[in-house]
């Protein structure tokens, strides 16, 4: 199976786990990718704000660059997956947006025909390689480990693609393909503040403690994520939120992460000592030991 | 006073309509340029052709000056061609020898340019002129009406007419898919506005269906297949085993206490699950027809054949209960059929934001209105699924209702049963109650009033569609609790309200199998799958069919006084349709030349009527011209051109258009 | 005790801002919104907002202007996009937010020093120069236009980012450069040329 693949600027960054542990899974499910050539930021939310239409076309450049090989595009990251998605839609809806790009692009020689399909990691791992598969593969079954599967919002809103708008399972499903034992988690979809602690500190604060303080409630040992921001934002401010409302202390993942390691990837290939909350003690607590 | 050989004398009337016509067309010119055109003897423009006075100069005309064509051009057919044609009936001219030219819809109302639009006039009635020669005399055709009615589906709007339609005389089926009449109605615990007991109002009317000479009550029954047309429907009807003989068994219910199944095992329909009920059962306490009924499915004489049939001992003497029962069938000749088929509830689950299905402790109303019910499955007791009373109860309006996302009709009886059952949840268990609104929707007769009787309660009106229902707990006081979280639109900020018990007050949809139920019966359904009334103001419980009428919620979401009154407006027109003892078609139709048509068949599925059959002795399509509605796709599609219609034939159409093109 | 005089006449109404905004993109619905509040009870940061998302709709195609621009929500918005999924007229709701976010960074209407605006142009400023960002450099360049001093307060995370290797020193640049550039440019020219 080939793929193109466009990584994004966190993923070179804060989400270096996010990308080695990707990586590894890959290699593991033998699910060929090639890298987008000279692929550029997609503008995520910010450029959004600035400026729409440019923020458009920076995303349609990597659209026409994907195109030229045929195959679909992964982009793990969330905020990357839905500004291609959005551009998609958009360029199809409104005349005028379509016209602009497709001027913006032949000004540096590019053209985009609408034909690469933008899918998330956790899509290809579902659909196309399935769950019956990857259990076949697992060489470090993850012995029932609670994991609390945080989607956020950006794969799952507002295009729902492959998984339900409301109840996404597709994360549930391929880490219980693990052994993992995903808990209740009525948050899985709530949004945890985005760049909001860093420009307003307090309200990224109340949203992320939120987020934190109900997987704890659940029995949660793990919260796994698909997007680097929400991981960053749910690592990083645990004793803070900690000061401020309730205590917590679980350590925050990729699924990738997991996932990697259930198929046998050694801890440094996929990034485990990048964390800020420990996972060994959790792993050693349910003698789960790397291949 | 006419004949075919005769040559066209014809009469030329312009109408003025006030200035609708006259402020736009120049009626004198016209009227003048008509008046030279060939065969037209006497030509005329009058201020309103449809008065008397206008009328009566038609009158006058066809008996002084011997005419035997008129053409009339004024306001749409629609409105005034039965007017004129009566006129010509009067003169003793036979009314299809008219011609009407729609000079108001057509050119004033749509046209600024008051030459062009004279000129256009001129090629109109020119092409009227041309064409009117050769009108033939047509016949309106009459056919006999059966008296009696077919009634399907007995909730209050079937119960309402078919009690109606007894009382008048009329022989009455009443026809029920479930094994008792009552409907929805039988289900709710009090009414709104008078907070009236539902079973207390019902069940007498129920009973009387049940006692009635003239009606023939058929429960558990479907109809199958309908044939016929207005006056005439042939109906067949399809009675599921009861195993159970209706003459035999009195209700006593010894055969239920004596089943070996102790206690229930299967969710209890008419209690929604709430409950359970042994495979033998009487759907509920006041049901009519009085007899019991056995479910196949959960039986286990059905299912291995080994019960000790207790039942049958219990019965005794009675013997009333025979396993070996079959399925029957009835045909019936019925003149009119009603149909009051109902709703069905939005279902919550398409909502998951609401939590109906994850929380046990969210309910539906129709849920709550069996715990609230005295003979429901907790006797009356509103409790959560724990038996606890809850101490804060939040319900939500507008599920499912008003929503693109969803349905997007309002669903009219949500608001008022809303605060129906806020006030029966305070009055059972003294909770808070919230009620998350967005309008307050109140608009019949004591209903306002009602309103104000609620405000006065201390129940908590919180303005604002319910974002979700959820059990995180945000502040150690929502521990354990459902949470509701919703902007407080009318305060300006938004509020956790947590609750033991949420209510959704679903809306009304159209029942699953409307669409199969409308094709049966040869109507037609709204987009948002609603039976179809003929005008939405005029006429709202006749069809596009002839003879088939509708009445309560299967024509749109309403309450009981509304349902009652569609269900007696259906019931008088059906009776008014039976007591002018027979129908007269209008002349339209198409008939097939024999000696041309092929055989070839190709008309015979193209009728959206099904009037078209294909007599096979004869190897030729005919149509059956009291079905045939005249919408001239035969006509249009036959190979052979074989198949004519009247008043619309070839040539009379190409002199029409001959008329138009040789513009002067 | 401090009081306030608030009446609103006609002429406090802005008709341009009320049109731009009903035909921008993302507003087209705007006149169906019963204002029902669903949105507001979805949006996890409506709790901080001056104007809740359903009162800024109304605000907006009315056309009251400074409200708008001068509220606090467009800055608290976190495009979740949670409003939308259950609108029950289907307004495009973050859209619009996205788009008074543009309009106010246009017209200058934010406090100075304020993090997203200042955020917003320095990210600009690097897709634009290097076609990637390189999140370190960025947080850098805004802590110190901003808050200079929280630099140290983030001092420690920042050193756990750098220790874990996940704060790459080099900034990231691809290799044609100067596309990026020349792609933008080209959107201001067709934009100015459409009148959009």
């Amino acid at each position: 199976m080939k793929y193109a693949y466009y990584p994004g600027c966190s993923l070179r960054g804060t989400g270096r786990a996010y990308e080695e542990s990707l990586l590894a899974v890959f290699r593991a499910l033998e699910i060929d990718i090639e890298e987008v050539d000279d692929w550029n930021c997609c503008g995520a939310t910010t450029y959004m704000s600035v400026d729409e239409l440019m923020s458009y076309a920076l995303a349609a450049r990597n659209l026409a660059l994907a195109e030229r090989n045929h195959v679909d595009l992964i982009a793990p990251c969330a905020a990357c997956y839905l500004v291609l998605n959005k551009t998609q839609h958009y360029m199809r809806e409104y005349p005028s947006i379509q016209l602009v790009v497709t001027r913006a692009l032949d000004a540096i020689g590019l053209r985009y025909r609408d034909l690469v399909k933008v899918r998330h990691p956790l899509d290809v791992l579902l659909n196309d390689v399935g769950v019956a598969t990857i259990a076949a593969r697992v060489k470090v079954p993850l012995k029932g480990l609670k994991v609390a599967p945080y989607y956020g919002c950006q794969i799952v809103r507002p295009y729902a693609t492959f998984d339900d708008q409301r109840e996404p399972t597709s994360m549930d499903q391929l880490l219980e393909a693990c052994g993992a034992k995903t808990v209740r988690y009525p948050l899985k979809t709530r949004c945890c503040g985005g760049s909001q602690k860093g420009t307003l500190p307090e309200v990224g604060l109340d949203l992320i403690h939120y987020l934190l303080m109900e997987a704890q409630r659940n029995g949660a040992e793990v919260i796994s994520t698909v997007c680097p921001l929400c991981q960053f934002n749910l690592e990083s401010f645990q004793k803070e939120a900690g000061d401020r409302h309730h205590p917590t202390s679980v350590p925050v993942l990729y699924f990738s992460q997991l996932l990697a390691l259930a198929l046998g990837a050694a801890p440094d290939e996929i990034g485990l000592q990048r964390g800020f909350v420990p996972i060994e003690p959790v792993l050693a607590g349910r003698e789960i030991a790397y291949a | 006073m006419y004949s075919d050989c005769e040559s066209p004398r014809i009469g030329v009337y312009v109408c003025h309509c006030g200035t609708n016509i006259a402020g736009t067309v120049d009626v004198q010119e016209l009227a003048e340029y008509a008046g030279q055109l060939p065969n037209v003897v006497v030509s005329r423009e009058y201020k309103y052709m449809c008065s008397d006075p206008g009328q009566a100069l038609i009158e006058e005309d066809i008996t002084d000056h011997n005419l035997n064509r008129v053409v009339v051009a004024s306001c749409s057919p629609l409105l005034h061609e039965p007017t004129f044609r009566r006129a010509l009936g009067r003169a003793d001219l036979n009314p299809f020898l008219l011609q009407m030219v729609n000079i108001r819809e057509h050119v004033s109302w749509v046209h600024l340019d008051k030459q062009a639009a004279t000129r256009k006039t001129k090629d109109l009635v020119r092409a009227a002129v041309r064409r009117v020669s050769l009108h033939k005399p047509l016949e309106k055709r009459r056919v006999e009406i059966n008296p009696n009615v077919l009634v399907v589906g007995g909730g209050i709007a079937g119960i309402h007419a078919a009690l109606n339609l007894a009382e008048g005389g009329k022989k009455v089926y009443l026809v029920e898919r479930e094994p008792t009449i009552g409907g929805h109605m039988a289900m709710f615990d009090k009414t709104f506005p008078t907070l009236d007991c539902a079973a207390c109002i019902l069940t007498p009317k129920m009973t009387s269906v049940g006692s009635h000479p003239n009606i023939k009550l058929w429960t558990y029954s479907d109809v199958t297949k309908v044939d016929g047309y207005v006056g005439n429907y042939k109906i067949q009807i399809k009675h599921k085993p009861r195993y159970v003989n209706e003459e035999l068994c009195i209700g006593c219910q010894e055969c239920i206490t004596a089943c070996v199944y102790k206690e229930g095992k299967t969710p209890d329909e008419f209690n929604l699950g709430l409950s359970k009920r042994k495979p033998i059962y009487l759907p509920f306490p006041q049901a009519v027809p009085q007899k019991v009924v056995i479910d196949r499915d959960t039986c286990i004489e059905f299912k291995s054949g080994k019960c000790r049939k207790t039942c049958i001992e219990a019965c005794g003497e009675r013997l009333a209960i025979d396993f070996n029962q079959t399925e029957t069938i009835d045909e019936i000749e019925v003149g009119a059929i009603i149909l009051a088929t109902g709703f069905k509830t939005f279902s919550p689950e398409r909502n998951p934001h609401y939590g109906y299905g994850r929380y046990p402790n969210v309910y539906t109303s129709m849920e709550v209105e069996r715990l609230i019910n005295a003979s429901g499955p907790t006797g009356g007791e509103v409790v959560l699924r724990d038996g606890k009373h809850p101490s804060a109860v939040g319900i939500i309006h507008c599920i499912g209702s008003r929503d693109a996302n969803t349905n997007r009709w309002c669903s009219k009886v949500c608001c008022m049963y809303s605060l129906k059952l806020a006030h029966l949840i305070k009055e059972h268990t003294g909770a808070e109650v919230f009620n998350f609104y967005i309008d307050m929707r109140t608009p019949g007769k004591g209903y306002e009033e009602f309103y104000d009787r609620l405000l006065d309660e201390g129940v908590h009106f919180v303005r604002g569609r319910v974002a979700e229902v959820s059990d995180w707990a945000a502040h150690p006081s929502e521990e354990g609790k459902l949470v509701i979280r919703a902007e407080d639109t009318l305060a300006g900020f938004v509020r956790r309200v947590p609750v033991d018990m949420v209510v959704l007050a679903v809306g009304l949809e159209p029942q699953a199998d409307a669409q199969n139920v409308r094709r049966l019966f040869n109507i037609s359904c709204s987009t948002e799958g609603w039976f179809l009334e003929r005008h939405p103001k005029l006429a709202p419980v006749s069809t596009f069919t002839e003879g088939v009428y509708i009445a309560g919620a299967c024509q749109g979401p309403k309450d009981i006084p509304d349902s009652v009154a569609q269900a007696g407006a259906a019931a008088a027109e059906a009776q008014s349709l039976i007591d002018a003892r027979f129908v007269e078609l209008e002349p339209y139709t198409a008939s097939v030349l024999e000696e041309e048509c092929s055989g070839c068949k190709s008309c015979v599925p193209l009728c959206p009527y099904q009037a078209i059959a294909y007599a096979i002795d004869k190897q030729k399509a005919h149509i059956n011209e009291v079905l045939c509605k005249g919408c001239g796709t035969c006509v249009a599609a036959c190979p052979s051109g074989s198949i004519r219609q009247n008043f619309f034939d070839d040539e009379e159409i190409f002199e029409e258009i001959e008329g138009v093109l040789a513009y002067a | 005790m401090e009081l306030k005089r608030t009446v609103k006449f006609e002429a406090d109404r802005d008709p341009e801002f009320a049109r731009w905004v009903s035909q921008t993109v993302g507003g087209e619905r705007i006149r169906h919104c019963l204002q029902c509040g669903l949105c507001s009870g979805k949006c996890p940061l409506s709790l901080y907002m001056d104007y809740t998302p359903r009162r800024l709709m109304h605000l907006s195609r009315e056309g009251f202007k400074e409200e708008v621009l001068g509220s606090t929500s467009i800055w608290l918005c976190t495009a979740c996009y949670a409003c939308m999924v259950e609108c029950p007229k289907k307004i495009n709701v973050t859209h619009l937010l996205y788009a008074l976010k543009e309009r106010a960074i246009e017209e200058g209407r934010y406090p100075r020093r304020f993090a997203i605006p200042i955020m917003a142009r320095q990210f600009s400023r690097m897709v634009r120069g290097r076609g990637r960002i390189t999140e370190s450099w960025l947080v850098v360049q805004v802590f110190m236009r901003t808050a200079i001093w929280r630099l140290l307060g983030m001092s420690r995370l920042g050193l756990k980012l750098l220790r874990t290797g996940r704060m790459p020193l080099r900034m990231e640049t691809i290799q044609r450069r100067a596309e990026i550039a020349t792609l933008l440019d080209s959107v201001a020219t067709t934009r100015k040329e459409l009148a959009l």
